[in-house]
């Protein structure tokens, strides 16, 4: 326990995640000193994850299945870094990118040029490598001249693609992929899923989250099933597949 | 420790770019561009120096210095502790979604506030040649008090970055909070026993003044102050010690709070 072996690149052991809410919002010490003399100062313990545990080895493609508010996109920030669990632990080998809001950490009055540099960094690129790829992304999101253009005069769809070509010229270890296969035009994504396929044909963990079975079936090779927080079913893609769909029919 | 270092090293283009995406900003839709960070403080000296110097019959020759050195490290302060406060909501939406050390946002905020104070510094030193006044080695000692408002400014805005992400009124308390620093801070008066009497230890509390008071020192060829010196050293490092641990006890529970 607790050794990752060696074609382990995630392991995701006991991840438990609390979050306490308010009973309305307190945001500013006004409120809070008036509901702090009151008394009123509640808060709700949530579970939005609840013991979780999981390990995937290189090359597995895992499908993430669950209803709205399931835990699914709790449980990609944790592995993501971005959350901190409240209990248990991730470990994960190599670069993780997720492809999660493309285009999100775009500051709007850079142009999409100085964004490049900007993401590049946030993605924890260096500047070599962005110097080196800068036209390779510039020339697969089919911006154009539009590169020096404030970004805050994109379209949403040119935005996506621009974030797209930023965050995919790395070679990760492990993808997150939440439905962001629907990225600009019909054409850009078609050229988007190839790039995303290749990506795949190369071996790596992917994590992917969707409402469509069917994508999923495509796509996976396992799969979980998360309800309320918690793991309720997990292993290969067809058989997780088919307990969702009968869960679903229950419900 | 080493693992902190191993981070900051890895995050050090990011913080490279936020600094001069912060800089860039500021200046590119403003025709004067970065003229305007040394007109500015000109002209709001003149105004103080008419004010207090011509009106009221204050100070002397070398006047306008005096309160040009005041208050170009005062608006440093004001300004750099007020961003950084914002720093943390102002990028909640990379925060939600990447992993990225948090304390690089306050931090790079009060580095390219820090940057354009250097920069502003150029009028001061100008001044000198205007006002002639006789420049000593002394000057070199005013590397001591700047480093240590960077020191002080760091500390204070990762508290402020903290405390705001919970308390969103916080903003307006802080300016108040502003407005008692500056006008402690001796911009535009003396600070003597003849005008405050047994009063005159109480501008000890505010290390900013002294921190000013030591900036004079340097600038005027006076020698430095050795108690001043260790006073602001404490509250200096102080605030820093208690930002950044306060910081990272907190910084977990703020994405739930933006």
């Amino acid at each position: 326990m607790g050794i990752v072996m060696k074609n382990e690149t995630l392991k995701v052991e006991n991840v438990s995640m609390r979050f306490n809410l308010m009973e309305k919002k307190v945001d500013d010490l006004k409120d809070y000193v008036i509901k702090f003399i009151k008394r009123e100062l509640r808060y709700q313990e949530f579970w939005a994850l609840r013991d979780v545990s999981f390990t995937l080895g290189q090359g597995d493609r895992l499908g993430i299945l669950g209803l709205n508010g399931a835990g699914k996109s709790t449980l990609l920030k944790i592995i993501a870094g971005v959350l901190k669990p409240t209990e248990g632990k991730v470990t994960a080998r190599g670069k993780i990118v997720p492809l999660l809001e493309l285009g999100a950490g775009f500051d709007s009055q850079y142009t999409g040029a100085e964004n490049i540099y900007l993401y590049g960094a946030v993605l924890g690129y260096s500047r070599d490598f962005i110097n080196e790829k800068y036209d390779e992304i510039v020339k697969f999101s089919e911006l154009g001249d539009f590169i020096n253009v404030p970004v805050k005069n994109y379209s949403s769809g040119m935005k996506a693609r621009l974030g797209f070509s930023i965050a995919t010229i790395v070679e990760p270890e492990i993808l997150i992929l939440d439905e962001v296969l629907s990225v600009g035009d019909a054409k850009f994504r078609k050229k988007s899923e190839k790039k995303i396929m290749s990506m795949l044909d190369k071996g790596i963990t992917v994590l992917f989250v969707s409402h469509s079975i069917d994508q999923v079936l495509r796509i996976c090779d396992k799969a979980i099933i998360l309800d309320k927080g918690k793991l309720v079913a997990q292993g290969k893609v067809k058989k997780v597949c088919k307990i969702y769909e009968e869960r679903m029919n229950e419900s | 420790m080493s693992r902190l270092f191993d981070n900051f090293n890895k995050y050090r283009f990011l913080l490279v770019e936020l600094i001069k995406k912060d800089i860039k900003l500021k200046y590119r839709r403003s025709y004067l561009g970065i003229l305007w960070t040394l007109l500015e403080p000109l002209l709001t000296t003149a105004v103080l120096t008419f004010v207090f110097g011509g009106l009221l019959g204050k100070g002397g020759r070398t006047f306008p210095v005096y309160i040009l050195s005041g208050r170009l490290l005062y608006s440093f302060f004001a300004g750099s502790t007020k961003a950084a406060m914002k720093s943390i909501r102002k990028n909640s939406g990379m925060i939600k979604k990447v992993y990225v050390p948090k304390y690089i946002y306050p931090f790079s905020t009060i580095l390219s506030n820090y940057v354009i104070f250097l920069i502003s510094l150029v009028v001061l030193f100008a001044s000198l040649f205007v006002f002639d006044i006789n420049v000593t080695f002394h000057i070199l000692w005013a590397l001591v008090p700047l480093l240590l408002l960077l020191i002080l400014g760091v500390g204070i805005g990762m508290i402020l970055a903290t405390l705001a992400v919970f308390f969103r009124d916080l903003e307006y308390l802080w300016s108040v909070f502003l407005m008692i620093v500056m006008y402690t801070s001796a911009i535009f008066y003396h600070v003597d026993y003849s005008s405050f009497g047994e009063k005159v230890w109480l501008f000890n509390l505010n290390p900013l003044y002294l921190i000013i008071m030591n900036f004079r020192n340097a600038v005027f060829g006076t020698p430095i102050d050795i108690k001043a010196l260790l006073l602001t050293t404490i509250y200096s490092f102080g605030s820093l010690i208690i930002g950044i641990i306060f910081f990272y006890k907190q910084q977990d529970k703020f994405i739930m709070n933006i």
